[in-house]
């Protein structure tokens, strides 16, 4: 009889192999008296010394396979063992107490780890592990024992195990290891990290469950859902033999546009950004092949903390990013908070309509100083790449003067004190209301660059909060309404010569981008896991015969409606 | 002796190759560092005691030096805990 567990997808992929358990020593080792002492710790500096030189060889080896980020995991192993808190610690005890090195190497290492996994920080409680690892390779040595060996496996095989730990993931032989299943462990666990830079399928935290699987089981791995099947049934293998297929197939047809430009099929250039709330989701835009990012939300650097962050906090973060993306371009937003979104340090008044209260650039032009310890900082970061400063909730143009006259002001000043602020950086806003996207003509004249916001954008126009059940059907990206408000937008924007984005989730839908396309849009900016997607999908559209086929959408009388004429004619295309 | 309270930015806080650097870093200076955060304290040389204070980001963490070099070590410690380093 098949049957199904769940866990934690860690690293995405499907594989079909027979199961190979490998069982952690969780043994702790007895106190014993020793008479030795000067002996016991002689014993205890030697393995110690024999560990490490093991620990160095799998540091080459992860140094050659996976790249000296990944290696750097086992310097820090090696500094591990020298730490004043481990091995000089237990060397102290057996001093003192005349016990075994086993037992007081593995007393000062279970106190550490202990504290570790009592961390409310997750990737500190992961770090228990390197202890362990660390530990175990150690008693193994006292004991004359190999510290389990992977290199015995000699066919393809999914691996089953408690935890993997750092120095089992990365000697993991790829030529059969298909993927694995972890009992404990998260999303940032050692193990998973390894298997997303290795490109294995990987599904951690599947639990005790996990544990009743035998070296020898039949096991169908969905790491893309964390499903783990065993001993399926015929059918079961034949659905995923084939969705094994195709996803390797989608896969790799995916990868081969993370480095093509993103073109339409008439040949006409657009920017495909990610969309970002913080520095941890840089590596995915990078792995995704964006073009750059298109909204970078710094709302997460004023968030989980007391007081506000300082300018030189920010102008690290930003230059991090800048860098990171080396010389493609950043768009960063201004401090989007008020509202619905508070800080525990920042006194605000209660507002009977939070939505249209004191949020956003609202917020920041009456509380001045927030606003130019923030400017500072972008402004000193735009020496490092390619910046768009955008200012979010502008709905008339004095605000954006305002806004601007302070930029201006603060960019005087760290001239003046001898900074080097890039002359190259663009200024932008965001058009989320329907009082900006109606005097876009006049606000164009003023900025560099537009980014439509269309969640908010759509809930202003409508005036209806997606997040009300009773009125959220009122929230229609695709309704002609919408519609001829983004036309509108970027048409005032291209008489000024003018760029415009979309920094919404409507610029990753692939029902909307032949419609943007259409009407003009240069840049759509996304969650990164959708730049592939819509890059193949742009390879497919003429922007010519999508700018004759927009048009027509301005007349429908309803959402439903756009959605059948865009479906059919992608469906006819797709046939041609 | 210096002391002074630093803001930790690096998004997933000091494990261990962040723990290793400031450590390493901490060692090639004679004076003795110590950091605090809230009522615990830890020996700025011990990647593991670094590891057991538990810094995420966002904590304040006060850096204490004390003794010889203390000054360069502030500087150049100071500057590692509000860093951020590269996954």
């Amino acid at each position: 009889m098949s049957h199904l567990l769940t866990g934690v997808p860690a690293s995405p992929g499907i594989a079909i192999a027979k199961a190979y358990r490998l069982d952690m020593d969780e043994s702790i080792p007895p106190r014993k008296e020793i008479e030795d002492r000067a002996a016991e710790i002689q014993r205890l500096k030697e393995a110690v010394e024999s560990a490490k030189a093991d620990i160095d060889r799998i540091r080459i080896q992860t140094l050659e396979r996976l790249g000296s980020q990944k290696a750097e995991i086992f310097e820090a192993h090696l500094f591990l063992l020298d730490d004043p808190e481990l091995t000089d610690a237990a060397l102290a005890r057996i001093e003192s107490e005349g016990v075994c090195a086993e037992f007081a190497l593995y007393e000062v290492a279970a106190a550490i780890m202990d504290a570790l996994r009592s961390m409310d920080n997750e990737m500190l409680r992961e770090r228990a592990a390197d202890v362990e690892d660390i530990t175990r390779r150690v008693i193994s040595k006292l004991e004359g024992r190999e510290h389990h060996a992977l290199s015995e496996l000699s066919n393809e095989a999914i691996l089953f195990a408690k935890d993997l730990t750092p120095s089992d993931t990365a000697q993991l032989n790829m030529d059969y290891v298909r993927g694995f299943v972890t009992e404990i462990g998260s999303h940032t666990s050692h193990s998973a990290i390894m298997a997303r830079s290795l490109e294995l399928a990987a599904v951690v935290g599947a639990g005790t469950d996990a544990s009743h699987i035998r070296t020898g089981d039949t096991v169908i791995l969905d790491a893309t859902s964390g499903k783990i099947i065993v001993n399926p049934s015929p059918n079961q293998m034949e659905d995923y033999s084939e969705r094994k297929r195709k996803y390797e197939e989608d896969v790799s047809r995916m990868k081969s546009y993370i480095d093509r430009p993103s073109l339409t099929a008439d040949g006409v250039q657009v920017e495909l950004a990610g969309n970002i709330g913080g520095i941890d989701d840089l590596e995915k835009v990078l792995a995704n092949g964006a073009d750059g990012i298109g909204l970078f939300r710094t709302e997460f650097l004023y968030m989980g903390r007391s007081t506000f962050p300082s300018e030189e906090e920010q102008y690290s973060v930003y230059k991090h990013v800048l860098e990171k993306m080396n010389g493609k371009r950043v768009v960063i937003r201004t401090l989007d908070i008020g509202g619905d979104k508070e800080l525990s340090y920042m006194q605000l008044p209660q507002e009977m309509n939070p939505f249209l209260g004191l949020r956003a650039i609202r917020l920041c032009l009456d509380r001045e100083e927030l606003f130019r310890t923030q400017l500072r900082a972008l402004l000193r970061a735009s020496a490092h790449g390619k910046l768009g400063i955008m200012f979010p909730m502008i709905s008339i143009l004095s605000e954006l003067r305002e806004a601007k006259r302070i930029l201006d002001e603060e960019r005087v000043r760290l001239v003046q004190q001898g900074v080097v602020v890039s002359s190259e950086f663009e200024i932008g806003i965001m058009i989320e209301t329907p009082a900006a996207a109606l005097a876009a003509d006049l606000l164009a004249q003023e900025v560099d660059f537009f980014s439509i916001g269309t969640n908010d954008l759509i809930q202003y126009t409508m005036a209806a909060d997606r997040m009300n059940e009773s009125v959220s059907y009122l929230y229609q990206p695709h309704h002609p309404v919408i519609l001829r408000i983004i036309q509108l937008v970027i048409q005032a924007a291209d008489r000024h010569g003018k760029w415009v984005g979309m920094c919404g989730e409507m610029a990753g839908d692939a029902s909307a981008i032949p419609l943007l396309l259409g009407f003009g849009l240069h840049e759509f900016s996304m969650s990164a896991s959708s730049v592939l997607p819509a890059r193949e999908l742009l390879s497919r559209l003429s922007r010519q015969e999508w700018s004759r086929l927009a048009v027509q959408t301005l007349n429908m009388s309803s959402q439903s409606e756009v959605l059948d004429f865009v479906n059919d004619q992608l469906r006819s295309e797709a046939k041609l | 002796m210096i002391s002074q309270i630093f803001t930790v930015i690096h998004p997933q806080g000091f494990h261990a190759r962040p723990s290793k650097s400031f450590a390493e870093k901490a060692h090639s200076f004679p004076c003795q560092v110590t950091l605090y955060k809230g009522d615990k304290q830890a020996n700025g040389k011990s990647p593991l005691g670094l590891l057991t204070l538990g810094i995420s980001a966002g904590d304040e963490i006060r850096l204490e030096v004390d003794g010889e070099q203390e000054g360069q070590a502030f500087q150049e410690l100071g500057r590692m805990l509000t860093q951020i380093y590269e996954e």
